[in-house]
């Protein structure tokens, strides 16, 4: 029997634009939200050369090393606008090393939002423009048009599938949360329920966040973990096409540092799959078009892959997240009828994810202050700085004499 | 288990949260079936079930609070008309006497002396029964002082009880911290046994019966009230408060700030409001307790506590009790039993007036915060506080007096 098994890597790279310490008395003075040059969390610049330093150069320097080594290994990329627009400014080495990942032709780019946002909950026109603007700049920077999708944070239902498939996608990531599928593997192309062309890759949870959080957990049952033992994990179901390992980028080397061994494992990662014929690596593209779906997925609800939780809860769980995500969305006519090139973009680097998360107070409320990580010092410090910088893009839109009061 | 409990005031004869902290304790450790015999310096007709109340000096409450609050050591005032100046170490002095002679008779398995103003007695007490004791520090000298020269008299007094003392409990790891550092006690003799609250004494008023109509009326027209309760001492940081209060205004004009309490800094503060050119947007209320006071905590959109160095801040808890939630300073011990503070540094007039302003502007904020840190209060209570010190009796009863 000549059956197929490939592991399918998809690694998600961002930065967002974090806001700095932005006050009252800046309304209306500083129109620079996101430029912090003090040594601290909210200075951009510095993180994207601490982040590089730990893990895109080095990672990226051990995957070139694995593509060249191993003509069979393959793996996708998303990469949001606004790290690359960091990369550009700041550490325009780094994105050289991307690029140099690319041009191997075995790096297949995943779409998604240029701003990391959660526009299609609140604006589908801003979303459609974001995604076009994201297909533009990696066409410009990487020469490819991707063709399969992923929303911020993973956020997926129904509806979303409906429209990556109109949009002409051919596939679409979700998270292979088991309330969705039930006694089914999340190890096989799926198609959503109402599409007819588009297929469903889930990712494997178990097994990715084995790797991205808990590969350095000394307590951790299985620690340590070896490449080995990891693809003996992976092989176990006999059955399965695909095994879709999705996660963070910065899992190698910022989320696990480098002492925990997550860049020796990954070294030998390849060699361990590959020692059976029939193992083999696929983007996104191919695990889609080798694979039939073998059955529907009906997601009603969104799901993510953040938390126990699975939803959006850690983003717009409480009335701060949800107040200041909506009076966003609510200028979104004004700004854009400005046509102020830096207006309109300052207005959608505030769209993305990360300044919601830093408001949730789920963790915070808990007392497990510890498992938050954040650029700020609570909760509430996040919103000042978020609503104290949407006034400021009121009190703009004012000096250009448009009525913000909708 | 019988303990002799050293006191220096009770509600309704408290300045501070000294007397509300000692009356809760002694009611959560009743139910723990501990016989306990408090011994105050002043005589008043208590009525409690929980505790018996044993008066040391034959002076009335407000004679005795006269002779100087427990934290103003250098108010001296002439008592009664035998031209005497009792200031506040004669107090110190006619309590050890009088409580010596109390306990002349009668038995205790541990003595729990409270602040420094009771210790030397409680080590005299140690010395004559044989007992354990342990001192209880609900302030230091060096946090009073805020950040100043302390007292040496009393500073004193407290390094010499640390050290001969069975054990010391500080209101929090803020206090510990202290005890360590500027007295040089080890660690591990100190127990960090926190304040509580007990959710269920709250009442909240804001309505047509609020004492404070004016205020009620300035809301009605869109008015934001901060409001900061508490004595006004150098420890309590109410002067960056008044500094920020100027440019929250300047920022906000419709804010108003609520000044409830006395002490050696009211009349500064009320010409430095002057000064400021904000006279007419401060209210100095002095001293409230009852109605008056919990009305000044409920009115207000945010209490702010601003102290150089809280050992505690038993206020900032309350005010989430009586509906408000709470800006502090990182200096306070009460955040290490609360997250969902505000927190600024106390010299920070500038991060101070910002997150003042950003709560006032942004009602989500208010709420939000306000209902997490309820979420937090409400798991609060002094018998947990009770527990550990129960434990902490059985232990050094066993071990006894060293």
């Amino acid at each position: 029997m000549n059956y197929q098994k490939a592991i399918v890597l998809y690694l998600h790279v961002h930065q967002p634009f974090r806001i700095k310490h932005y006050t009252v008395f800046d309304i209306g003075v500083d129109h620079n939200y996101f430029n912090s040059y003090e040594d601290n969390l909210t200075n951009n610049i510095q993180i994207i050369n601490k982040v590089a330093e730990k893990s895109y150069l080095p990672t990226n320097n051990l995957l070139l090393r694995l593509l060249n080594k191993h003509p069979e290994f393959k793996l996708s990329l998303s990469i949001s606008g606004t790290v690359l627009e960091q990369m550009e400014y700041f550490a325009p080495n780094v994105l050289n090393s991307f690029k140099e990942l690319v041009s191997s032709g075995r790096v297949e780019i995943v779409a998604e939002t240029y701003y990391h946002s959660l526009a299609f909950f609140y604006s589908k026109d801003e979303f459609q423009r974001q995604v076009d603007m994201h297909q533009k700049k990696i066409f410009e920077i990487f020469g490819q048009k991707p063709n399969v999708f992923r929303n911020t944070e993973l956020a997926y239902n129904n509806e979303l599938a409906s429209w990556a498939e109109e949009a002409g996608f051919k596939g679409i990531l979700a998270e292979g949360w088991d309330n969705i599928l039930n006694w089914r593997s999340p190890n096989f192309v799926y198609r959503p329920v109402n599409t007819s062309k588009i297929s469903l890759l889930l990712k494997n949870y178990k097994l990715s966040d084995d790797i991205a959080f808990r590969f350095g957990d000394k307590n951790w049952s299985e620690w340590p973990l070896t490449a080995n033992k990891f693809c003996h994990w992976v092989s176990e179901d006999h059955n399965a096409t695909n095994i879709d390992l999705f996660m963070d980028y910065e899992t190698f080397g910022e989320h696990q540092w480098e002492h925990t061994g997550i860049f020796d494992f990954m070294e030998h990662l390849p060699v361990e799959w590959l020692k059976n014929d029939n193992h083999r690596f696929m983007t996104v593209s191919e695990a889609i078009d080798n694979f039939e779906p073998v059955d529907y997925v009906d997601m009603p609800y969104t799901v993510t892959w953040a938390d126990t939780e699975r939803d959006l809860s850690a983003w717009l769980g409480n009335s701060m997240q949800q107040n200041s995500i909506s009076a966003l969305y609510q200028l979104e006519q004004q700004v854009l009828s400005t046509n102020n090139i830096n207006l309109i973009s300052d207005w959608r680097k505030l769209q993305t994810s990360d300044h919601f998360y830093y408001m949730c107070t789920k963790w915070f409320n808990d007392g497990d202050i510890h498992a938050y990580f954040s650029a700020y010092d609570t909760p509430y410090i996040a919103y000042m700085n978020f609503m104290n910088a949407l006034n400021d893009i009121r009190s703009r839109l004012f000096d250009l004499g448009v009525d913000f009061n909708g | 288990m019988k303990v002799l409990m050293l006191g220096w005031e009770l509600p309704p004869h408290n300045s501070g949260g000294l007397g509300v902290a000692s009356y809760n304790i002694c009611r959560s450790l009743q139910k723990r079936n501990i016989e306990i015999e408090f011994v105050l310096p002043y005589t008043s007709n208590y009525n409690f079930d929980f505790m018996n109340v044993i008066p040391a000096i034959p002076q009335s409450g407000i004679e005795f609070m006269m002779s100087g609050s427990s934290y103003d050591s250098f108010k001296y005032i002439d008592e009664n008309n035998n031209e005497i100046w009792v200031d506040f170490s004669d107090q110190e002095k006619l309590y050890e006497t009088a409580v010596l002679k109390i306990i002349e008779t009668k038995k205790y398995d541990i003595v729990h002396a409270h602040d420094w103003i009771t210790f030397r007695t409680a080590l005299r007490v140690k010395e004559r029964k044989n007992i354990p004791v342990v001192l209880h520090v609900h302030s230091v000298e060096s946090d009073r002082s805020g950040g100043n020269q302390p007292n040496p008299l009393h500073f004193e007094i407290e390094s010499l009880a640390f050290r001969l003392a069975d054990s010391i409990v500080a209101v929090s790891n803020h206090t510990k911290n202290k005890i360590i550092h500027d007295y040089d006690i080890p660690a591990d003799k100190i127990s960090v046994i926190h304040n509580s609250i007990n959710p269920e004494d709250f009442v909240i008023d804001i309505n047509e019966s609020n004492t404070y109509t004016y205020l009620r009326q300035l809301k009605s027209q869109g008015y934001k009230i901060v409001t900061n309760i508490g004595r006004m001492t150098i420890q309590k940081g109410l002067t960056n408060l008044l500094y920020a209060a100027k440019e929250v205004i300047y920022y906000n004009p419709k804010t108003f700030f609520l000044l409830v309490g006395n002490g050696e800094q009211f009349l500064e503060l009320v010409t430095l409001a002057a000064d400021l050119g904000i006279g007419d947007k401060v209210l100095f209320t002095d001293f409230q307790r009852g109605k008056n006071l919990r009305d000044a905590f409920a009115i207000g959109d945010l209490f702010v506590m601003p102290s150089v160095s809280e050992p505690f801040g038993l206020t900032a808890l309350e005010s989430i009790g009586y509906g408000v939630p709470a800006l502090i300073s990182k200096q306070s011990g009460v955040a290490e039993v609360i997250n969902n503070f505000l927190k600024v540094d106390f010299w920070d007039i500038k991060e101070m007036t910002n997150q003042i302003s950003s709560t006032l502007r942004y009602d989500t904020l208010k709420n939000e915060l306000y209902n997490n840190s309820y979420r937090e209060f409400n798991n609060l209570s002094w018998d947990h506080t009770a527990e550990k010190l129960d434990n902490l009796y059985h232990y050094h009863i066993r071990a006894g007096a060293v």
